[in-house]
C-alpha cells in the first residue's frame, strides 16, 4: 500500500487542454492551459489516429515548451493492455518517466501496479476510460495504487460528482467541453462490435477507415465497415460518422436514438464546479486542429480566470457562447449528464 | 466445463422472474447469477426478494452468484452494493472496481465480471491477490487474446466466457427506452416491463443493429459459442455462460449441455430459437457482428 498523500489545497479549476500534436501543444501554452495532455504515437492511448500524437523527440521538446513556461504535460496512456503487447505499454510508462512526465494518465490496474512499482515517483492519474464513478473506485485506485487525480465519466449530475469529491482525497477532473460520450468511458464496445476495434483495445471509436460516404438518390450516405449509420438530406449538414450519434430506427421511428450528434458546454456550470472543489477540466479533442485548440483554450482561459475572480458574479458571455457553438459538433451543445434533465 | 445462467438484464414482471427462475431449477446448469446489474431504478424485485431467490435455487443444488450493478452513479446504489456485499451467504460478482473494494475489505472470494475491463494476465493478477476466485473477459476479447491472456493467468483462477445471448455492449446514465418514448429517465414509466427481450434498433435501410435495454446497449445478434466447445476446451474455460432470454432459455442450456455430452447435432436446435441473427466476429477477432466468414445481418 503506497504512503498517504495529502490532496492539493492549491489546485482548482485547472484549464487542461488537448495536445494532438506539438503545434498544437503550443497554442494551448500560449493561450493559457495550466497543462496540456499527449499521447504517444501508437495504440497505447485512446486517440490512436492516423498523422496525430508524439514520438520521443517531439515529447521531448513539447515537456520543454511546458516547462519553461511553468506548465505541465499529461500523458495518456489509457488503452488497456493485452497479454501479447504488454511490454509496449510497460515501454510507454518507462519512456514517460524518463522524459520526465507530470503525470501519466491510466486506465488498466495491471499497468497502474507496474508504474508504482517501477517509477514510484511517477504522479498517476485514472484515466476516464477507468469507468470510476463512485467514491468507492476511485478511492480503490487510491489505496492500491496511490492514484492522485481521477478523471471522471461524463454520466454523473453534479450532485453526485459533489459526492464523489466530499469521499475522496482524489483530485478529481471533469470533462468541460468537447465531444459528448454518451456511455460510460471505458464501458462502450459499440465500435468493437461494428469495425473491430474499441477505444478500450484500440485506442479508437469507429474508425476513420472504416468509414465510407458514398452519395446516392436518397442522400448522401455514412456507412461505417458497412453500416448505414445515417443519410443525409439535402440542405442537412453531415457530421462525423461516430456510431453513437446515427440515425436509426426504433419501433418504426428514425431518429437519433442513442444522442443527437452535439458537444459538451459546461462553461455556465463553472461556478458551481469551483464551488464544489473540482480540481481540473479537460477539454477534449487531441484530434482537433491546432486553431481549434487555440480558440478553445483562449474562451475557457478567460472564463475560468473570471470565475476564480468573482464566482457570484459570473455569467459567461455571449461572445465566449458563439465562439465555443461555432466550434461545437453540429454547432449545439448540452450540459450533458452533469445537468438532470439531460437524463 | 460446467453452465452458468447470467444475470436477467431485461425487466419483467416479478411473476414472470419468479416462473422463470421457478423453472430454472431443472435445467442443466450449475451456477446462476442473480441481481439487478443494470438499472437502480427497476424494483419488482427488491434485494431481500432476490436473496431470498437466491436461498430456493440454493436448496435445489445450484451454486448461486449475486451480480453487482454495473454502473454506480448515486449514494442509494452503494447502500445496496454494501448489503450485497454484508449478506455474506453467496458469492458475489463484481461488476465494477468499487465493489472490488468493497469485496477485498470484507474478504469475500469473488467473481470478477466481464466489465472489470480484464485484458490481460497482470490485471488478472492484482484481482487474484484481492480475492477473485473466477473472471469473466471482456465479450470483445477474441479466442486468441484469450489464449495469450491464459497462459500466464493466476494459478487456480476460474475463467467463464459469455458464449450464448444477445452481447453487453455499452452503458450509459441515460435510458434509450425512456428516451425512444420521449419521457425523462427519472419518470420512465417502467417502459422496459413492455420489452422482455429488449427494444430492436435497426438501420435506416431495415438491418438489425442493436438492442435497447433502458441505459445498456446490447447487440441485436446472438453471440452462439455452441460450435466453439473444443477450443473452449483446450483453453481450459471453466464454464460458459448463458445470457437469459424471454423465451427457450431451458432449450439452450439443454442444447448446451448435450453439445458438452458430445451429442453433435445439438447445435441445429439452436438455429431456429435464436432470439436474432448469429454473430461469433468477437471470438474470431474481427468485428463482433460478424459470423463465419460473412456478415450475418
Amino acid at each position: 500500500m503506497p504512503a498517504e498523500f495529502e490532496r492539493s489545497t492549491t489546485i482548482a479549476l485547472d484549464l487542461i487542454c488537448p495536445a494532438g500534436s506539438l503545434v498544437s501543444l503550443k497554442a494551448a501554452i500560449d493561450h493559457g492551459a495550466d497543462a496540456v495532455y499527449m499521447g504517444f504515437r501508437d495504440n497505447t492511448n485512446a486517440r490512436a489516429f492516423p498523422g496525430l500524437n508524439f514520438d520521443e523527440a517531439q515529447a521531448a521538446e513539447g515537456l520543454r515548451y511546458a516547462h519553461d513556461r511553468g506548465r505541465k504535460v499529461l500523458l495518456a496512456l489509457n488503452t488497456y493492455p493485452q497479454a501479447d503487447t504488454w511490454s509496449r505499454w510497460t515501454g510507454a510508462v518507462d519512456r514517460a518517466a524518463k522524459l520526465g512526465m507530470d503525470a501519466v494518465i491510466l486506465a488498466d490496474a495491471g499497468l497502474m501496479r507496474y508504474a508504482v512499482k517501477q517509477h514510484p515517483q511517477l504522479r498517476l492519474h485514472l484515466s476516464v476510460q477507468g469507468s470510476a464513478t463512485s467514491y468507492e473506485a476511485v478511492n480503490f485506485y487510491r489505496e492500491h495504487f496511490g492514484i492522485q487525480r481521477a478523471v471522471l465519466p461524463r454520466v454523473l449530475s453534479l450532485p453526485q460528482v459533489e459526492n464523489v469529491v466530499k469521499h475522496t482525497d482524489v483530485e478529481i477532473e471533469l470533462f468541460g467541453f468537447g465531444g459528448l460520450c454518451v456511455m460510460v468511458e471505458g464501458r462502450c464496445l459499440l465500435s468493437s462490435y461494428c469495425t473491430g476495434e474499441s477505444p478500450n483495445s484500440a485506442g479508437v471509436c469507429s474508425p476513420a477507415k472504416a468509414v465510407q460516404w458514398t452519395e446516392t438518390p436518397a442522400g448522401l450516405e455514412s456507412r461505417l465497415n458497412g453500416v448505414l449509420l445515417d443519410r443525409y438530406g439535402k440542405n442537412e449538414k453531415a457530421g462525423y460518422p461516430t456510431l453513437c450519434k446515427g440515425r436509426f430506427n426504433v419501433g418504426g421511428e428514425t431518429y437519433y436514438a442513442i444522442e443527437e450528434p452535439t458537444s459538451l458546454n459546461t462553461l455556465d456550470l463553472l461556478p458551481d464546479m469551483l464551488k464544489i472543489g473540482v480540481a481540473a477540466i479537460k477539454i477534449e479533442g487531441r484530434q482537433r486542429s491546432p486553431a481549434y485548440v487555440t480558440q478553445v483554450t483562449k474562451v475557457w482561459r478567460a472564463a475560468i480566470d473570471a470565475v476564480k475572480k468573482n464566482a457570484d458574479a459570473f455569467k459567461p458571455t455571449p461572445a465566449w457562447q458563439a465562439e465555443l457553438n461555432k466550434l461545437s459538433e453540429g454547432q449545439s451543445h448540452t450540459l450533458g449528464a452533469y445537468h438532470r434533465p439531460w437524463k | 466445463m460446467n453452465l452458468s445462467l447470467g444475470p436477467l438484464l431485461y425487466y419483467w414482471s416479478r411473476d414472470d422472474v419468479l416462473a422463470f427462475y421457478d423453472e430454472a431449477k431443472r435445467w442443466p446448469v450449475a451456477r446462476v447469477y442473480l441481481g439487478e446489474s443494470v438499472c437502480s431504478r427497476r424494483h419488482l424485485l427488491r434485494l431481500p426478494d432476490w436473496l431470498e431467490l437466491a436461498e430456493h435455487l440454493a436448496a435445489a443444488g445450484k451454486e448461486v452468484v449475486l451480480s453487482s450493478q454495473t454502473l454506480i452513479e448515486s449514494e442509494s446504489d452503494l447502500k445496496t452494493l454494501r448489503r450485497i456485499v454484508g449478506d455474506g451467504r453467496f458469492r458475489v460478482e463484481a461488476n465494477e472496481w468499487g465493489a472490488v473494494r468493497l469485496l477485498s475489505e470484507a474478504g469475500v472470494p469473488f467473481v470478477a465480471g466481464p466489465t472489470l475491463n480484464v485484458y490481460n494476465p497482470e490485471t488478472l493478477d492484482v484481482l487474484a491477490g484481492l480475492g477473485a476466485t473466477r473472471w469473466l473477459p471482456p465479450v470483445e476479447m477474441s479466442r486468441d487474446a484469450l489464449a495469450s491472456l491464459l497462459q500466464r493467468a493466476p494459478a487456480s483462477m476460474e475463467t467463464e466466457v459469455f458464449a450464448y445471448g444477445k452481447l453487453p455492449l455499452a452503458y450509459s446514465a441515460r435510458c434509450f427506452t425512456a428516451r425512444h418514448y420521449n419521457l425523462p429517465k427519472d419518470d420512465c414509466q417502467f417502459r422496459c416491463l413492455d420489452h422482455p427481450d429488449g427494444l430492436p434498433l435497426s438501420t435506416r435501410e431495415g438491418e438489425p443493429f442493436l438492442t435497447l435495454n433502458g441505459i445498456q446497449t446490447q447487440s441485436a445478434g446472438v453471440y452462439n459459442l455452441i460450435g466453439e466447445l473444443p477450443a473452449l476446451r483446450k483453453l481450459g474455460i471453466a464454464s460458459l455462460r448463458l445470457s437469459p432470454q424471454s423465451r427457450h432459455m431451458g432449450r439452450v442450456a439443454e442444447a448446451f449441455q448435450a453439445a458438452l455430452a458430445g451429442d453433435t447435432r445439438a447445435a441445429d436446435t439452436l438455429t431456429h430459437i435464436l432470439p436474432g441473427p448469429p454473430v461469433d466476429g468477437y471470438w474470431h477477432g474481427r468485428a463482433g457482428l460478424e459470423y463465419g466468414m460473412e456478415r450475418s445481418c
